[in-house]
């Protein structure tokens, strides 16, 4: 390990500027892929915080004993799909939409609008299917009048989270894809650049694993810096956005962060990794 | 030790380098490889410390058979044998020091231990001065000098040769001859390639002539092992003679080389 340690050190001592350069190249491929990841994320919360209106409102036939509605609600609260469940009486819908309409206050009287309770639904049960399973269920009960959730507003804000979702992927996977060609062919020109030292070092009886630690060592670290210069650089244009909207956008969360860095880590790892398993193959 | 059997060798794009050669170079043996430019040499060379393998026949080397070569075992079996290029293949970034001790690193050898080893082959090489020297502040014989001590700071059973002369003046080339003559005498076998035929007519070693990829003489005496077995004894006396510096002389009696044909 030691040697290894000072193989490492003589390697970046004898080209400081081709590590430098792999360490920015390593950098500027994950901070492409850490924008994009900005993008993707403030997009996500975007559409989130739109999911998060998708309710059922069920109303509730006048007359109704209270103790038969508080136990449908019992009921329903106990579903799979349900976060949140309340009752909204005659007097707290009027008083709502009086708020709501504003100027039109004066429209709606006293004993107008019914009662209704009022479902939220799981962040991973607002899709069409089952918003739809779940009204049925609450209108399936006799004292329900009607249940209303805005079936078409589900659906296109299901297929704009299923679109959003689908190019995020592929858009991801290009950017990845491009970093790791970017990132291997990097450190496979440091692995050229001692194409005579590794034959030496075969020649004199050094064992694959002998020739391969330095290189896995270096790449680990060329990755690790690249991935904390990734993540500066990203926190960097974040602010410059947020400075320019004039609000404050998402940021990674530490542990995804954390997940970049060990992805330049493990790029850095497996790109040294390969560039050398091919290279010894050769001598 | 080192063992040869109807070996062919055919590279993908330039064809036949080696046409069922059949050798073998006993232990403590001087062998020289001699023959035009791209008659075999180095192939037959690189077969030997393996870093080809034939497409035909066997090498078997201390040991360790190509036909059952494992990645591992190429890397045990060059620690039992010393390998000089006409290049030197030394790294420039270290000093002579660190090259020889280098080879030395890479066994896993006690570091305790290198140092000293390392000054004593760089005394013996003749380079105790100039161990802090990097490879481009040394002549081109010195260079070579530091090869062949880290050839043989693993205490190789062969020193394997490959034009060590070819890029060195006459005097550096002498110099250089002459350490490997030392080598040899002191009991380990050297098989060096060369074109130099003045280096084999003054001296009485066994020949082996390639052309075209076959070996197409070999000046086995019956005479050799008698002669090396001289050589050693008359080493051997002059290091108990405190003289261990001092190579014994070729016999003046040395004949011109005569290749024969097998």
């Amino acid at each position: 390990m030691k040697l290894a340690l000072r193989e490492v050190l003589l390697a970046v001592r004898r080209a400081p500027l081709l590590s430098a350069l792999g360490v920015v190249t390593i950098a500027f491929s994950l901070f492409a892929f850490g924008l994009f990841g900005l993008a993707a994320i403030n997009i996500r919360d975007a559409l989130r915080r739109v999911e998060e209106r998708v309710e059922i409102r069920a109303f509730v036939a006048d007359a109704t004993p209270v103790e038969a509605v508080a136990t449908a609600m019992g009921d329903i609260g106990t579903f799979p799909e349900v976060a949140h469940v309340d009752y909204v009486s005659p007097d707290s819908a009027l008083a709502r939409a009086r708020r709501e309409l504003g100027e039109f206050a004066d429209v709606f009287e006293a004993g107008v609008l019914p009662g209704s309770i009022d479902i939220r639904l799981k962040a991973d049960a607002r899709d069409p299917q089952s918003v739809k399973a779940v009204a049925a269920r609450v209108g399936s009960y006799s004292f329900i009048d009607d249940v209303r959730y805005g079936e078409d507003w589900v659906t296109k804000l299901y297929q704009l989270r299923t679109i959003a979702t689908i190019v995020g992927l592929v858009l991801g996977l290009a950017f990845a894809t491009v970093a790791i060609i970017i990132i291997a062919t990097t450190i496979r020109m440091a692995v050229l650049a001692r194409e005579r030292e590794i034959s030496i070092m075969r020649l004199v009886g050094a064992t694959d694993a002998f020739v391969r630690s330095p290189f896995l060592i270096e790449g680990f670290v060329k990755g690790v810096l690249g991935g904390f210069l990734a993540l500066l650089l990203t926190w960097l244009a974040s602010s410059l956005i947020d400075r320019a909207l004039g609000f404050q956008t998402a940021f990674f969360a530490p542990g995804a962060a954390a997940m970049g860095v060990l992805a330049g880590a493990l790029i850095g790892l497996a790109g040294s990794a390969l560039s050398v398993g091919r290279h010894l193959r050769r001598v | 030790m080192i063992r040869l059997v109807e070996v062919s060798k055919a590279y993908p794009r330039t064809g036949l380098a080696l046409d069922d050669v059949s050798v073998h170079v006993a232990k403590g043996e001087f062998v020289f490889l001699t023959g035009p430019s791209g008659s075999g040499k180095s192939t037959l060379l690189k077969l030997v410390f393996m870093e080809e393998r034939p497409t035909a026949g066997e090498v078997r080397v201390s040991g360790v058979n190509s036909a059952t070569l494992k990645r591992g075992d190429v890397a045990r079996l060059r620690r039992k044998l010393g390998v000089v290029f006409q290049d030197f293949r030394l790294l420039d970034d270290r000093t002579a020091h660190a090259n020889v001790a280098f080879a030395l690193e890479v066994t896993g050898a006690p570091p305790t231990a290198i140092p000293a080893k390392v000054n004593r082959l760089l005394t013996q090489v003749g380079l105790a001065s100039k161990a802090q020297a990097f490879p481009r502040e040394l002549s081109g014989g010195e260079q070579q000098r530091v090869a062949i001590a880290r050839a043989l700071v693993n205490d190789p059973f062969v020193l394997i040769a490959d034009e060590p002369t070819g890029n060195l003046d006459d005097r550096a080339t002498r110099g250089v001859f002459q350490l490997l003559r030392e080598i040899n005498a002191a009991g380990t076998a050297v098989v060096m390639a060369t074109h130099n035929l003045e280096l084999i007519r003054r001296s009485d070693y066994r020949t082996l002539e390639m052309l075209h990829g076959r070996l197409v003489a070999d000046t086995t005496d019956p005479s050799v092992a008698a002669r090396a077995a001289a050589r050693r004894a008359a080493h051997d006396a002059a290091a108990r003679a405190g003289d261990a510096g001092a190579s014994p002389a070729a016999p003046d009696d040395t004949p011109d080389l005569r290749l024969t044909a097998q």
